[in-house]
């Protein structure tokens, strides 16, 4: 490997010796292609074309007006599949087909990354499988329709717990397997060299945009940025542009399931340890001789026992703050920003706006200029939401 | 007391001498401590010790086993089920140790080493007498503390290798690894396969060409006929882990007699170039 992959202590490429020539493979054309002129032109042209970018730094003016203080939305929920998972499924998709890689294959949750990464795999015409959990293939049987639809294969995952690290675990295991001719599409910032930083590349378009945004609104940074934390991949493309403006916060918010203590909980930087997970070291959930436990959350996107490296050493070193909201606040916080402002936002994203709502609440914070990057909009979560106010749909 | 200099425990370079000497490869049987609990499985060492084995190779049972297909998953499972812990894991090697002094080498993911501390986790195995660790998930580029560790507590820091491995990194790999170069067979996960993908000969042919370390076959090794053939190919061992944990999970009343008769055909078939049948 050229580089060592490591954010502080964190990261790194924590993988069985079969894997690293494709890691070196891939970073190599990472290299050689991130700057590459025809290939930013082409990515260029499907993420404005396919994906819908840029996306808008919207002023929502009536809950700025309800919290007494100035909120901009970064409406990545206006992407094309309905969140920012897109903005790095073209990137890697695109950098797979330049490599010469034939098959993609990746790891979904809820299946918003798998979704994303099938109407690529359609777009750019190379055959997808999606791992995902065989709990999760129950509860989200719709995006598994939708991935079927764009031609994806879904397979689904019956190992540990049938959630996404067991979707993750058997996606490794096909990589191993095959990894001549596939490309494993890892859909966050987390994962061993260099999928951390490249996932980062790909999603800091979210950061330049609104970095330019905002300095055309307002002629100045904002004063603090919210981003939702499962793996950290919108929170990461946000922040990216943002991490060396030391006066500008950053706040990233996990979910915390039934809360922080109630062992039910997905927020890995609030309570977890150091550990190594999925090839890289970061924060994680795990008992203490190791073994990872089960995460939980309302949201699929957050119901993650890891969490990406960069965001590891952005909390040790204080550069960024991390708090988590109950599963109960979230739905507070989707309710608020639908009625509000007349957006839906995804689950994931309520997370943010709840915390948003709290960190106003402080006399210090009142006036100031806040964004919150809306990953993704509610639609996939809407039987989940009704179900929860007891509504029948 | 460390391994190297304790009389009652054989080194693993001993232990190539002695097979060879006898004209054989060593036979290394693998199984996950604590599965399906302790003492059964402490049982299935012993039957393993009996019927042929030459060193061992202990699983810790991982939650998340990226590197092990459906088999060893399963195993871990129910290891993990039954209680094993990193400290229970220990004490199983020193019950193995009461009546043994060939090798062992742990099989483990590097987060239970991280968890408990590098340095702690050598010196527990070291003491438990363990003489050799591999962690799965741990390529050179992140090994500096473990090899360190293991240096300090007398262990062999061992290390996998593979077809698609280059010879750049095969050197690097060599430098810190001791004990024995642990190769993998197959492109793939572990688990049992009908056939060996990989041209074995090839494949050991360019590991010896690097190194003077003992060189062990593993990952896929299932019948008596790969046995035979890695160790025609010039390999001084054959690692068994799925092969022998179906033997024992086909008959789980009685674990113990299809796991005998299956080391004693995989042992037989480590004599040069010896054929059998392991059904």
């Amino acid at each position: 490997m050229i580089a060592d992959g490591k954010f502080g202590i964190y990261g790194g490429i924590f993988v069985p010796e079969l894997l690293i020539p494709a890691l070196e493979e891939l970073e190599g054309a990472f290299i050689k292609y991130k700057d590459d002129k025809d290939f930013n032109a082409e990515l260029d042209y499907y993420l404005r074309e396919f994906a819908g970018r840029p996306t808008s730094l919207y002023y929502a003016r009536n809950l700025s007006e309800k919290l007494g203080c100035k909120i901009y939305l970064k409406r990545e929920d206006m992407l094309h599949t309905g969140a920012h998972k897109i903005n790095n499924t073209l990137g890697q998709g695109l950098l797979a087909k330049y490599m010469g890689k034939k098959r993609l294959i990746a790891e979904t949750g809820a299946g918003q990354h798998g979704i994303a990464t099938a109407v690529v795999g359609a777009l750019l015409k190379m055959p997808t499988e999606v791992y995902m959990g065989s709990e999760d293939v129950q509860r989200q049987k719709l995006n598994v329709f939708r991935m079927e639809l764009s031609d994806a294969k879904v397979i689904p995952v019956d190992s540990g717990s049938r959630t996404l690290k067991d979707s993750i675990n058997e996606a490794l295991r096909d990589w191993i397997s095959n990894v001549e001719y596939t490309h494993y599409l890892i859909g966050s910032t987390m994962g061993p060299h260099p999928y951390p930083t490249m996932v980062k590349h790909f999603q800091s378009i979210i950061g330049r945009e609104t970095k330019k945004q905002i300095m055309e609104k307002d002629d100045k940074n904002p004063d603090v940025i919210i981003a939702c934390v499962g793996g950290g991949s919108n929170a990461i493309g946000i922040f990216s542009e943002f991490i060396e403006d030391e006066n500008v916060e950053l706040v990233g918010v996990e979910g915390g399931g039934n809360g922080v203590n109630s062992g039910k909980t997905g927020a890995t930087l609030s309570v977890g340890t150091e550990g190594v997970l999925h090839g890289s070291l970061s924060f994680v959930l795990q008992n203490k001789y190791g073994q990872i436990n089960e995460a939980h959350s309302i949201s699929a996107g957050l119901d993650y026992p890891g969490v990406g490296p960069e965001h590891a050493h952005l909390k040790v070193t204080g550069r960024a703050k991390y708090v988590a909201i109950n599963d109960k606040e979230a739905l507070h916080g989707f309710k608020l920003l639908s009625k509000y402002e007349g957006i839906i936002p995804a689950l994931e994203s309520a997370h943010a706006i709840a915390y948003l709502e709290k960190y106003v609440q402080l006399r210090e914070n009142k006036g100031k200029t806040i964004v919150v990057n809306l990953s993704g909009r509610g639609d996939k979560d809407m039987f989940l939401v009704a179900e929860e106010m007891g509504e029948e749909v | 007391m460390k391994i190297e200099n304790n009389p009652r425990i054989e080194s693993y370079d001993d232990m190539f001498k002695r097979v060879k000497d006898n004209d054989e490869g060593a036979f290394i049987p693998f199984i996950v401590a604590g599965d399906p609990d302790f003492e059964t499985s402490l049982q299935i060492v012993r039957a393993m010790l009996d019927c042929g084995a030459d060193a061992l190779e202990i699983g810790f049972p991982f939650s998340d086993p990226v590197a092990d297909g459906p088999t060893v998953q399963s195993a871990d499972i129910r290891a993990l089920n039954s209680g094993m812990n990193t400290n229970k894991g220990f004490e199983f090697i020193r019950r193995i140790r009461d009546f043994t002094q060939i090798p062992i080498g742990l099989l483990v993911y590097y987060n239970l080493i991280y968890k408990m501390g590098v340095n702690e986790f050598y010196r527990k195995a070291s003491v438990s007498g363990v003489n050799g660790i591999l962690a799965a998930d741990l390529p050179p580029e992140e090994a500096d503390p473990a090899v360190e560790a293991a240096r300090d507590n007398g262990i062999n820091q061992i290390f996998l290798a593979a077809q698609t491995t280059s010879n750049q990194r095969l050197e690097k790999i060599i430098e810190l690894c001791s004990g024995f170069l642990y190769v993998v067979s197959v492109m793939g996960v572990t688990g049992a396969r009908s056939k060996l993908k990989v041209s074995t000969v090839e494949l050991v042919e360019r590991m010896r060409s690097h190194t003077q370390l003992p060189i062990c076959v593993g990952f896929g090794i299932s019948k008596p006929e790969h046995v035979t053939e890695v160790i025609d190919a010039g390999a001084d061992g054959a690692i068994v882990g799925s092969a022998l944990i179906n033997a024992m999970t086909d008959n789980l009343d009685n674990p113990e007699s299809k796991v005998r008769e299956c080391c004693h055909i995989m042992k037989k078939a480590t004599q040069k170039s010896s054929l059998s049948r392991c059904e």
